[in-house]
């Protein structure tokens, strides 16, 4: 193979490494000429102005860089392996890749002149980017865990970005420290599976399990993998960080957190548990569970959807309960991993994907009210609808699809999963995993409820600014296409559920 | 097929009174209702369907990868519900023709009750049935917090929860029917053999999650304190139409497509219906403040839904659906009498304070509507109410004689808390507090006027009024629709 071959092949991953470099040299530049104005305050507005041009000009090289790279991939051929495993291209591969890409374009658009050092903080973005793509793009064990240490790494800058915000600096360090735990789990369990099989390729790997048993060893390297996982998608018990880090991290990294490392990792993790794994399903059905990875995964999701409902229900900050919504929505998306197969993996691929669009939007409308209130506790909410209509209809949406409600694309996703998790394994086994989901949307409609009503009802909503909330134009636009998003695959799931069950052999 | 056209002009027409200024939003509402209740007259009237049979009018694929279509059909049943859905949402328009907080979302957050509820009469596919379920729940929460009196975000949230748990309930059902009958047509479920095993699980959890929307007792609860906490309008369309709703589902769902389970549940389904009748008629017999009186009526009238739906024959399940027809009116009135009649002039509903009040003068026009609507509540002849629930006993008495007798004593009750609310609401011997200028009433604690009975009002409830009348004086008009429908159902009892 030669290297133009492999150049052309793996074109999304180059063309996104050269933007985020091309941005990181612009950001360099122009931060040079900002320390420079600030020892010389003779000329404030014309560096003003310069940073404000080289914020602009920064944010279109990224943006242009993703459109490339998207159509990069769709220009790729639709099968090819390289170096057994290391980067497959393949039609599931390549739509969840430019589903990332549209997630970190959104949250490029959503953080405009959101920090200092602008340039950097972009770069960092397509960084993270990077690792999301070798993540889905790679049917083998040691890409993955490089992917998931360059995501990883590139997020923990992120959640650490702000540096007036001793929060942030928290955050960070809280996610760093959790997250590079969960990493030496993952790699001490991925060393076990290679000593075990003597590969570290997905398909290898499910034929050398075919033959064997599961042995404690073995079964003690799946935990172990698991362990980052759970950690990637904040599953309790593993979801210490998340509240942090979302109420923490500038609000734009806390959106690209919960979306698009959200999204790779359920990717990933599907492929490895039903394609690498597969032999050792085990059954996680109430009175039969057979020891595998699937009763792991079940008791993983029962108390993500319990507790992290649980827990939303008190918060008094929008940033944590989200957090917390995502530990039961972690939750959910589960069952299609433990209903297994195609249909299951389909039915989380969706779900994922819409709650990665669904947060994303969310998180948009947090930042722009903190922008405009100080804060995003809940009473920041309040009277949001008289200040700005068109968030306020956007927020519900979000909320509204979170709990699961038509039209909107929370229901259909729900809906699916919940079918495929019953219709799964003997004598409907899963019921009880599926009546634990359901008594958790009962409750989590209770908490989307109580900010929506706070952000309708206007007759507190005097005591907050009652100004009309007037703030650039490119995040609501984003903010509102998030919305539509939203609505439109609650009406027209069949859009994005034909071709993923297309992509999936 | 034209009766389709409900669905789309309804939701359209709440598109456009959220859009548009909103001194336009109550012209398109009432357009809106009109324009529906003259689609769903024209079908019952002219149409020339085949009512006995759910027959498909539209069907489209939608999700093809999990066999889930838009499919729209009718029959009897859904069409004389469809009728009642319309008449109550033209009336309840014309009661909140005064509402002047934020008109574009209060008009728009209503007519979404309407269509979704028009979508669910007309669904023929067990997914688009449940979205068009589920849909309802939303709208309800906001017109009840935002646009309600007394307790209303406890109510609303009570509310909303109840309906939700009952929504959970119903998607293990469904799912249930989903994955093991494999298609989600409700016809073509109809027709499939679930196990009875399966059936006598299926078939209480989704009837049961339906009949938390009909106010089936002890799940009742959220009946009563929802409705007094809701608006006019809000009230009426849960009494009118949300809480058929849920007996329709469980008689086009639960007993169509798990016979067996039916019938092998019946029994615990009456027993739990006249506990209700009774149980509610005794409850609103304590209360003071009069709209908690129609509120535990409502549950008690849809006890009687309940029990005819129990019955498995054909009597009785046709006056099961009249019953609904009836009580979709009766109880709009009854709410749109205490909530926009009484309650935005006297500011209060505590029936003690309104019996001081002699509120047959200052408002001899809302007077009479209440005692025609109280006539009819109480099942006096002449009345829909009357009918309906003549034909559900008849029905009953040939399976459980003993209900008859029970449901007699609550019928009593009914009529004792009916005429105990009259009095005291209207015909109160209390000396006259009110100051009367030629129809002008001052009756608020400021004495400020407040205007006579408005057109919009004399034009709601005439409709209703004329409705449960000549519904009243001939039923065969619905019934002849209803019961062919009935008759196609396949969980009757022989002998029927």
């Amino acid at each position: 193979m030669s290297y133009l071959e492999l150049l052309k092949l793996a074109s999304p991953e180059a063309i996104v490494t050269l933007t985020a470099l091309v941005v990181l040299a612009i950001g360099v530049a122009s931060g040079r000429g900002t320390v420079v104005a600030g020892v010389s305050p003779a000329k404030p507005q014309e560096s003003a102005a310069g940073t404000a041009a080289s914020t602009v000009v920064c944010t279109l090289v990224a943006v242009a860089g993703l459109i490339v790279a998207i159509t990069a991939i769709v220009m790729l051929p639709p099968n090819a392996d390289l170096f057994r495993g290391m980067l497959v291209i393949s039609p599931l591969n390549s739509l969840f890749k430019i589903v990332c890409l549209v997630l970190a374009l959104l949250t490029i658009l959503l953080a405009s002149r959101e920090t200092s050092n602008y340039g950097e903080y972009l770069a960092i973005i397509l960084l993270a980017a990077i690792g999301l793509l070798l993540l889905v793009g790679s049917e083998e064990l040691l890409m993955i865990f490089i992917g998931l240490e360059l995501t990883g790494l590139s997020l923990y800058l992120m959640t650490a970005f702000d540096k007036a915000d001793i929060r942030s600096a928290e955050a960070g360090l809280k996610y760093f420290l959790f997250g590079s735990t969960a990493s030496a789990f993952t790699l001490f369990g991925l060393s076990l599976i290679y000593g075990i099989t003597g590969t570290t390729s997905f398909s290898a790997i499910a034929d050398k399990l075919n033959t064997q048993m599961l042995s404690p060893l073995l079964f003690a390297g799946i935990a172990m993998t698991l362990v980052g996982f759970a950690f990637k998608i904040a599953a309790a018990p593993f979801h210490l960080w998340a509240p942090d880090a979302y109420q923490g991290a500038p609000v734009s990294s806390a959106a690209f957190i919960a979306s698009g490392s959200k999204v790779a990792s359920f990717v990933v993790l599907g492929k490895i548990m039903l394609v690498g794994f597969s032999p050792i399903h085990g059954s996680a059905d109430w009175h039969a569970m057979v020891v595998g990875w699937s009763p792991v995964l079940a008791m993983l999701a029962a108390f993500s959807i319990l507790l992290g409902n649980l827990v939303a229900l008190v918060q008094t900050n929008l940033r944590r309960l989200l957090a917390y919504s995502a530990v039961a929505h972690a939750g959910y998306t589960l069952l299609g991993l433990i209903a297994g197969g195609r249909e299951g993996f389909g039915a989380t691929l969706f779900y994922t994907t819409i709650y990665a669009f669904t947060l994303l939007g969310a998180f948009g409308v947090v930042a722009l009210v903190r922008r405009e209130t100080g804060g995003d506790d809940l009473q920041n909410f309040a009277g949001l609808s008289a200040r700005s209509p068109l968030l306020a209809g956007c927020m519900a949406v979000f909320m509204l699809s979170l709990a699961g409600l038509p039209p909107l694309a929370g229901f259909f996703g729900k809906f699916y999963l919940f079918s495929v998790a019953f219709a799964a394994g003997a004598s409907h086994g899963l019921l009880w995993l599926v009546v634990v989901a359901l008594f958790g949307s009962l409750i989590s409609l209770y908490y989307y409820l109580i900010v929506l009503k706070l952000i309708f009802q206007t007759q507190n909503a005097e005591k907050f600014t009652a100004s009309p909330i007037a703030h650039s134009v490119l995040p609501r636009m984003t903010i509102a296409l998030a919305a539509a998003i939203v609505l439109c695959l609650g009406i027209a799931p069949q859009f994005l559920v034909s071709r993923i069950l297309a992509a999936l052999p | 097929m034209i009766i389709a056209w409900t669905i789309y002009i309804t939701f359209a027409g709440a598109i456009a009174a959220l859009l548009l200024p909103r001194t336009f939003s109550r012209l398109i509402a009432l357009l809106t209702a009109t324009a529906s209740f003259a689609i769903s007259l024209s079908a019952f009237f002219c149409g020339d369907l085949d009512l006995a049979h759910f027959t498909t009018i539209v069907q489209v694929p939608w999700v093809p990868a999990l066999s889930m279509n838009y499919h729209l059909a009718v029959d009897g049943i859904s069409l004389t519900l469809v009728l009642v859905t319309s008449i109550t949402a033209v009336s309840s328009v014309l009661f909140s023709w005064d509402v002047t907080e934020r008109p574009n979302e209060f008009f728009f957050w209503l007519l979404l009750v309407v269509g979704g509820s028009f979508g669910v009469f007309l669904s023929a596919d067990l997914f688009l049935l449940f979205v068009f379920y589920e849909l309802v729940i939303v709208p309800k929460y906001f017109l009840i917090a935002i646009w309600g009196s007394t307790n209303k975000e406890y109510g609303a949230m009570k509310l909303t929860l109840y309906s939700f748990f009952g929504g959970a309930l119903v998607f293990i059902g469904i799912i249930a029917a989903y994955v093991t009958g494999g298609s989600l047509d409700l016809n073509q479920l109809a027709q499939f053999q679930f196990s009875p095993q399966l059936q006598s699980w299926a078939f209480p959890i989704l009837f049961l999650g339906f009949a938390v929307l009909a106010g089936i007792w002890p799940l009742h609860t959220w009946a009563p304190t929802g409705h007094v906490a809701a608006p006019t309008a809000g009230s009426m369309l849960l009494a009118g139409i949300v809480m058929k709703l849920g007996a329709y589902g469980g008689l086009r769902v639960a007993m169509n497509i798990f016979p067996q389970g039916f019938q092998g549940w019946s029994n615990w389904i009456a027993v739990l219906a006249v506990i209700g009748i009774v149980y509610a008629a005794a409850v609103a017999l304590r209360q003071r403040d009069l709209k908690f009186v129609i509120g535990y009526s409502s549950v008690s009238h849809m006890g009687f839904a309940l029990l005819g739906l129990a019955t498995a024959n054909v009597l009785g399940v046709s006056g099961a659906v009249l019953q609904m027809f009836s009580h979709g009116v009766i109880g709009a009135l009854l709410f749109a009498v205490a909530g926009r009649m009484i309650y935005r002039r006297t500011h209060t509903r505590d029936l003690d304070e309104l019996s001081l009040m002699e509120l047959n003068r200052a408002l001899p026009f809302a007077a009479f509507v209440f005692v025609v609507a109280s006539a009819a509540s109480m099942g006096i002849p002449g009345f829909s109410g009357f009918a309906a629930e003549i034909t559900i006993l008849i029905g009953v008495w040939k399976i459980y004689p003993l209900a008859v007798w029970i449901t007699g004593a609550g019928m009593v009750l009914v009529a004792a808390f009916t005429l105990r609310a009259l009095k005291k609401s209207f015909f109160g011997d209390g000396a006259a507090n009110v100051r009367l200028q030629q129809g002008c009433v001052a009756l608020d604690a400021d004495w400020n006027e407040q205007g006579r009975i408005t057109l919009a009002e004399k034009l709601g409830a005439g409709l209703l009024i004329f409705t449960t009348v000549a519904v009243g004086v001939y039923p065969k008009l619905l019934l002849d629709r209803i019961q062919p429908a009935v008759e196609a159902m396949r969980f009757l009892k022989t002998g029927g």
